[in-house]
């Protein structure tokens, strides 16, 4: 049997690639998929303690946390596509209106 | 055995990470999450949560994904991230960040010590086990995400239409 030290452990080195991937891209599309890996790391990461703490509540959680991502990816893409509609371009450096 | 299944595993879901985060083309990195959300369907095999395997090539593989390609198809002509980046040197910086964020990642998690062990009795994590707690102990965020979904769903219509 696997030791769940492992799992957490890939479960944090997929998180770190997906900061590392919203930091480094420029496409919004790429940043959000790079969103969706830390999720799925943190996911990974419930599951594995989950199994160490012996019960299924960790699993119950993963489901609320898919879910919440199903939620978010349909209303980001359609932010996305408005911008696009508005800019006609693609990059997160345009998009500066909003910042302090 | 397990050991060697888990290594070749993750290895194809690091790379598979890699591959998403240093492919220019972002096609290439919606394929490359592919595969990686399916080694991690695989992960939740090993660890007992099937339904949860299932639930992800579902909804993760099949359906999130397929709104990220088809997002990609409708929005990038051609090539993009062209041209020279004009803060090349700040995003330099996300490597000995992310690095630095590693570590403390693994410092929090070398702390963190109890739990039953890896001797536990295994849970279930068919659909019976899930059911059972998601229809009693979390009966009202279940609900609550079908009111979250409704919302999303009528958001995105919104933020769609052609005159907003």
């Amino acid at each position: 049997m696997v030791p769940e030290s492992y799992y957490v452990g890939l479960s944090a080195i997929l998180f770190t690639i997906g900061v590392v991937g919203v930091v480094i891209r420029r496409n919004p599309l790429v940043m959000f998929m790079s969103i969706e890996l830390m999720l799925n790391a943190a996911n990974l990461a419930l599951v594995a303690f989950g199994r160490r703490v012996g019960n299924a509540d960790g699993q119950a959680v993963v489901f609320f946390v898919m879910a919440v991502a199903a939620a978010e990816v349909a209303v980001g893409l359609a932010i996305i596509v408005a911008i696009f509609r508005l800019r006609r371009r693609l990059s997160v450096d345009d998009l500066s209106l909003m910042r302090w | 055995m397990a050991h060697a299944a888990f290594f070749v595993v993750a290895a194809i879901a690091v790379v598979a990470a890699l591959g998403l985060v240093l492919r220019r083309n972002a096609i290439h990195g919606a394929l490359f999450l592919v595969v990686n959300l399916g080694a991690i369907a695989v992960l939740y095999q090993t660890l007992g949560a099937e339904f949860l395997a299932w639930a992800q090539v579902i909804v993760y593989a099949g359906a999130i994904m397929v709104l990220f390609v088809f997002a990609i198809m409708v929005l990038i002509p051609g090539k993009e991230e062209t041209g020279p980046d004009p803060r090349r040197a700040w995003r330099l910086l996300a490597l000995p960040a992310g690095a630095l964020l590693f570590l403390q990642l693994i410092f929090v998690v070398r702390g963190a010590r109890g739990g039953a062990g890896s001797g536990a009795p295994s849970v279930g994590g068919g659909v019976e086990s899930i059911a059972g707690l998601l229809f009693t102990r979390y009966l009202f965020p279940f609900e609550l995400t079908s009111v979250l979904l409704l919302a999303a769903m009528v958001g995105a219509l919104l933020l769609a239409r052609r005159r907003v």
